[in-house]
């Protein structure tokens, strides 16, 4: 019916491309509209407790992007989110919930720290490509087996992601509290501080560390992939029904092991540049919640990987603010949750507008 | 052998008394999903429910100086989580899984928001009753020590059975859970009957909680759970969405996160944060044992979007 519309004249065909304008507009207002919903509760929620949100906000401006050196921060900050959102969003294509990238951060962090001391001797053009692929494996492995078992034996993904990550937080703990401790750790138990040509420095021109340019590339070469690639052609048909595609002879199997564990993968990298750019060894530090955030920016962002790169600046602009906001208000440290956990149900309640709004319906012509 | 010299028997018998003092909150978050899930939703989000009964309850607990106050606060605060989850759920297109994840979020936000300035303060602790009386030795005691909450659990577990069974709101719950249609073409309100039935779920959810912050641990800060209520919610799968079944799953549950604590009581300290880890472990093997890839699960209910 709507190719027959569209080849009968130029009417009807700028009433399809109108409802393919309304569609692309649909996804990006309907999203920005949420947030803004999530954020205007949030301010009556500050405003019962006798707090500004003008204050509020215009502090979170300030200490997320209000100066270059707020912005550094924010941008620091981004790096692992955006890996961690990939996590989530990569999986998402197949219509999998992975919310264990937690975990893949912090072992693919442990990874990279109990490498580092045997390479310790090795020249930075062989160590951290080394380090980076340990990282990468690791967690490629854990989040990979979410989607295993899920393909295999039938168990859900989100709940054993989780389950996993709790498991990979046991586990760190009990290699940097034991083996893998550097006995000069005495407060904080650590991994050894990795030799200095084995940091990962700062990006030219800027005190952000490289991890950020690899973060945007990985959104981006992933953006490639599920839109321009056979296997992401394949993984978004599977998207809409595993059952349907395997019956169709995809390979479905190879493409749930595939896509979690290259989302676990680029969690593990996380974790990498955690260890190598930030904290200098292994150690607690690595659950540091980037793996939960990057849930909500890869539901924010509707599983787009693209979306993903504005949406990780934004959310990482709230982490870097909340210090400042915490002081100059006197707000609890759980404040910065609040905000997510609302934002996050503004988000996935908006579902449900998608199609009902008459804004958009009139582009689908009658 | 002396009296308080048992040795190694030390370590079942801690394990026993720690798998049911562990247990009960495992268990009433498992009653509550397993009622949720009969009416065929998920909520994920118990876990964020369990930390804000938790708060809750001590908080009210420290204010009224009345331990029963703060568990009836508690299931009243569960609710409440439960009803939003509920109604979001009802409208159409939206992620019930996802929808767990963000009040898990949201959850355990509020709780540690409004929850900072009760860390400080202590709250009086629910009652246990002695039931080790019989025996003179002190482990066998404190292992009998029973929380009136965990026989309150038992009882519910078997009153929600037979109201499953054997009463028309559990056919109504059941029906709806199996079937929207069918349940429609009965003259029932499904999303109706699924927000009823989550925001009970919910408020069993928040009197574990309570009994997390008043009884055991018994203190209440921002380490009080680390997904039990998660794991309460895999168990529901692994104990077929059947009430009694929960009791045994949560017992088992209770038992693996004693045994750390108990073989630390007998010097037994490597591995320390493995033996931590061994009620994830456990939950995880027992979802694998149980799923299966290709056939819909025995006793799950029809319109269960876990399973489906």
């Amino acid at each position: 019916m709507a190719l027959a519309e569209s080849l009968s004249g130029g009417g009807a065909r700028s009433t399809l491309l109108r409802a393919g304008l309304a569609r692309r507009a649909e996804a990006v207002v309907i999203p920005l509209l949420a947030l803004l919903a999530g954020l205007a509760v949030f301010g009556l929620f500050l405003l019962t407790q006798g707090k500004s949100p003008v204050d509020f906000f215009a502090l979170v401006w300030k200490g997320a992007y209000g100066s270059a050196f707020s912005w550094q921060n924010t941008l620091s900050r981004a790096a692992p989110l955006l890996l961690s959102a990939l996590c989530v969003a990569l999986p998402a294509r197949l219509g999998l919930v992975v919310i264990g990238g937690e975990g893949a951060i912090v072992l693919g962090g442990v990874a990279a720290g109990a490498l580092a001391g045997p390479l310790a001797g090795a020249p930075a053009i062989v160590g951290l490509p080394l380090l980076a692929a340990a990282a990468m494996v690791v967690g490629g492995v854990w989040i990979g087996a979410s989607g295993a078992l899920r393909h295999l034996r039938g168990v859900n993904e989100t709940i054993a992601s989780l389950l996993l990550s709790y498991i990979a937080i046991a586990l760190m703990n009990q290699l940097v509290e034991g083996p893998l401790r550097d006995p000069a750790s005495l407060n904080k138990p650590s991994t050894a501080p990795l030799a200095d040509q084995l940091r990962v420095g700062n990006m030219p021109g800027m005190d952000v560390h490289w991890g950020l340019a690899f973060g945007i590339a990985a959104c981006v070469l992933s953006w490639v992939l599920i839109e321009r690639t056979t296997w992401g052609f394949a993984a978004r048909i599977a998207g809409g029904n595993l059952r349907a595609a395997e019956v169709q002879g995809l390979p479905v199997g190879r493409l749930i092991v595939g896509f979690t564990a290259l989302g676990g993968a680029f969690a593990g990298l996380a974790g990498f540049f955690e260890v190598t750019a930030i904290h200098g060894s292994a150690n607690a530090s690595l659950a540091a919640g980037y793996g939960y955030t990057g849930i909500l920016i890869a539901f924010l962002a509707r599983q787009n990987t693209l979306a993903i790169i504005p949406v990780a600046i934004l959310l990482a602009g709230f982490d870097a603010s909340s210090g400042l906001v915490q002081r100059r208000m006197q707000l609890p440290d759980a404040t910065v949750q609040v905000l997510q956990g609302l934002v996050f149900m503004a988000i996935l309640m908006s579902e449900t507008l998608y199609g009902r709004l008459r804004l958009f319906a009139a582009g689908k012509g009658a | 052998m002396t009296t308080g010299d048992i040795g190694l028997w030390g370590v079942p018998i801690a394990v026993i008394g720690g798998a049911i003092r562990v247990s009960t909150p495992i268990l009433f978050v498992s009653l509550g999903e397993t009622l949720t899930e009969r009416s065929g939703r998920i909520n994920l989000g118990l876990e964020g429910t369990l930390v804000i009964g938790a708060m809750t309850g001590y908080a009210t607990a420290v204010l009224t100086g009345s331990a029963w106050a703060g568990v009836l606060v508690a299931a009243l605060a569960g609710a409440v989580f439960g009803l939003v989850h509920g109604l979001v759920c009802s409208l159409p297109k939206v992620n019930d899984i996802a929808i767990g994840i963000a009040m898990m979020l949201l959850g355990t936000g509020l709780a540690f928001y409004f929850g900072k300035p009760f860390i400080q303060p202590v709250a009086p602790n629910l009652p246990a009753i002695p039931l080790g009386w019989w025996s003179d030795l002190p482990q066998v005691q404190a292992a009998l020590n029973v929380n009136v909450l965990f026989l309150i659990g038992l009882a519910l577990a078997f009153a929600m059975h037979w109201m499953l069974r054997a009463t028309r709101p559990g056919l109504i719950v059941r029906v709806v859970g199996d079937s929207s249609d069918a349940a429609r073409a009965m003259g029932l309100k499904p999303a109706q009957i699924r927000t009823i039935a989550t925001a009970i779920g919910g408020a069993f959810a928040g009197v574990g909680g309570a009994y997390l912050s008043l009884y055991y641990p018994g203190s209440w800060n921002e380490a009080i759970s680390s997904g039990q209520g998660l794991m309460a919610v895999a168990l529901v799968i692994f104990a077929r969405w059947n009430p009694i079944a929960c009791i045994w799953a949560a017992l088992l549950f209770g038992g693996a996160g004693a045994l750390g604590p108990a073989l630390q009581s007998v010097g037994v300290t490597q591995g320390y944060y493995l033996f931590y880890a061994a009620p994830y472990v456990l939950t995880l093997g027992v979802l694998i044992a149980t799923s299966s890839p290709s056939r819909a699960m025995a006793g799950a209910p029809g319109e269960l979007s876990i399973t489906k």
